[in-house]
């Protein structure tokens, strides 16, 4: 090929097929969202034709109206805010805490306690549901808030994240600290938490999206209507008697609209955030 | 240089010596300090993780009622009745295919649109932002919507098909397809992670290497081959590890899209011990189920590590 084509008509080349190649798997991995939210602005007549229609014919806001008025969506949005903030809050305090003592306090008994905080993360979250199942409910805690947060609120991920975070943040701030007199708790909400900010918004973001998603736990504690989290209520609408696919799509729209709102505010801090310091030892 | 070097070690210990009675006070005062900080994390894990570890060891030597209560100790009988089972052989084998189908794809898919996304041509950015958009997706919103796309006659997979000529697909009935369909909507869940991390292990490798490549006169595929993916190692490792434990772990596409079925052929392990938890309530059984399930977890773990890390190009 070099010899049949001068070089910039084979760089050009290759940079049309470089964006051919581009769009065609952005077209694959962006279509069922794309048809999610067109086949929510169809009418259910439109809806139900076949073949089936790619394009609304226009913008028909009716679908979104009678799903509001069917589940009520709006309690399963605020439920499902409620425990992803509360459990992105506590995460990002108890991890912050023991990142603290593993970097900046030397007691006995650190590198023991931080590879037990290690092996944390080995455990499935599946082999413990049976018995945090019974807990949860001797202790009258079905159908509550704080049984959908209290379980969630430590996190070996965040521990192991923010402590090599934390590892990295010059030696000689800890060293004035010390000379200064500080003490652990001022050294810890004065310097070490507002350097932080970046890897606790990247926890923060990861806890959020975790918690919102989260499906098998809050599918075993629930029951009513009222404490249902938006997954459950999503999965819910397709077993409904009326399965209108329309009607099906436009909740799930409405549902992902806060999540892709905080994914393109928060994929800076995703990017790079995440694996600053998971990947390289 | 003997004396010397003696001088030094005795003031050494000296200084080690006036050092610790110094400090006595302070180092109890530290792990004072250490365990309250550690406190919060530790008493959640010991609360809803350890404890619960035990407890299932303990259930799953028992059988128990509809509510939890322990019924009658059966020691290991709970295990040996697993291993004799049909149902439990035909899960672990959907298990391991589901891991086979989605883990190699996934990653692959994942490394490619990494690569492709990776330099600084012009769009990249929207390129990126939709390439990552999966990760903001649940299980369950996946679920619903490719529950809609996979639908035998309205789907618009089955209208594509036609389109091309080939006859419909059965995709969620058909025993032979089930599987593969859910596997091909999870690896379409997942990519926006893999995709994800596997972009901030690339941007942390210097532009130039990639620049002297290119004036060596090394092709696109070359420079991915040779180039890339020794360079991303770590974190494709580190990847792999993360999707194994998770194909081993997922439950809710299953759930929603087939039920586990038809004729069993998408069980995986996790909806065993739901099935056999929480619709027969055989809390005994499903803990046996669950600790065989974390020794798996466990042992792929290690393997991976094993044989991994030996591979791993880490510079």
């Amino acid at each position: 090929m070099t010899t049949l084509l001068p070089r910039p008509a084979l760089l050009l080349l290759r940079r049309l097929m470089h964006y051919a190649i581009l769009a065609i798997c952005a077209l694959a991995v962006i279509y069922p969202l794309v048809y999610t939210a067109f086949a929510s602005f169809m009418t259910p007549d439109e809806s139900a034709q076949y073949p089936p229609k790619l394009l609304p014919s226009h913008l028909y806001l009716g679908s979104f109206r009678t799903v509001l008025d069917l589940v009520p969506l709006q309690t399963f949005v605020l439920n499902s805010f409620v425990i992803s903030a509360a459990v992105m809050l506590g995460q990002i305090i108890t991890a912050s805490m023991a990142a603290y003592a593993f970097v900046y306090v030397s007691f006995r008994g650190r590198a023991f306690w931080f590879a037990v905080f290690i092996a944390t993360m080995m455990i499935p979250w599946e082999v413990t549901v049976i018995p945090n199942y019974l807990t949860v409910k001797a202790w009258g805690w079905l159908d509550t808030y704080q049984g959908m947060i209290v379980p969630f609120l430590a996190s070996g991920f965040g521990v192991f994240l923010l402590r090599q975070f934390f590892l990295q943040l010059p030696r000689e701030l800890h060293e004035a600290a010390k000379i200064d007199g500080c003490g652990h708790v001022r050294h810890f909400t004065g310097i070490v938490l507002p350097l932080s900010r970046p890897a606790l918004a990247s926890l923060g973001v990861y806890a959020f999206l975790n918690a919102w998603n989260m499906y098998l736990w809050p599918l075993l504690v629930t029951n009513s209507d009222t404490m249902r989290t938006v997954q459950i209520g999503i999965s819910m609408l397709q077993f409904q008697e009326v399965t209108v696919w329309n009607l099906v799509l436009a909740g799930v729209t409405l549902v992902l609209l806060p999540s892709m709102l905080l994914l393109a505010l928060g994929l800076k801090q995703l990017v790079g955030g995440l694996t600053a310091g998971a990947v390289k030892g | 240089m003997n004396t010397t070097e003696a001088e030094l070690a005795v003031k050494r210990v000296n200084a080690r010596t006036r050092g610790t009675r110094r400090s006595l006070a302070v180092i109890g005062k530290e792990t004072a300090a250490g365990y309250l900080f550690m406190a919060p994390s530790l008493v959640l894990f010991a609360v809803f993780l350890f404890y619960p570890l035990a407890k299932s060891v303990y259930l799953s030597m028992y059988l128990t009622d509809p509510r939890g209560r322990v019924a009658m100790f059966v020691g290991l009988d709970n295990f040996i009745s697993l291993f004799r089972a049909d149902a439990f052989w035909n899960s672990l084998l959907v298990t391991l295919k589901f891991t086979a189908f989605t883990v190699p794809t996934g990653l692959l898919a994942a490394l490619l649109l990494a690569a492709l996304t990776f330099g600084r041509l012009r769009g990249m950015r929207a390129f990126r932002f939709i390439f990552s958009l999966p990760v903001a997706l649940s299980v369950s919103t996946s679920s619903v919507i490719w529950s809609m796309l996979y639908h035998p006659t309205t789907g618009t997979l089955n209208y594509f098909l036609s389109k091309l000529g080939i006859a419909p697909v059965q995709w969620l009935t058909d025993p032979a397809w089930a599987l593969v369909s859910v596997s091909i909507m999870t690896i379409w869940m997942n990519s926006g992670f893999s995709y994800i991390v596997l972009l901030s292990g690339l941007q942390g490798i210097a532009d130039d290497i990639f620049d002297s490549a290119r004036i060596d006169g090394a092709g696109p595929f070359r420079s991915f081959v040779q180039i890339l993916v020794p360079l991303v190692s770590p974190t494709l490792f580190f990847l792999c590890v993360i999707s194994v434990m998770s194909a081993f772990q997922s439950f809710g596409q299953m759930n929603i899209l087939t039920k586990g079925g038809p004729a069993g052929s998408t069980e995986v392990f996790v909806y065993s011990i739901y099935k056999e938890a929480f619709i027969n309530y055989q809390f005994g059984t499903g803990s046996a189920l669950a600790l065989v399930l974390f020794a798996f977890i466990l042992l792929l773990t290690l393997l991976q590590f094993r044989l991994g890390e030996r591979k791993v190009h880490y510079h």
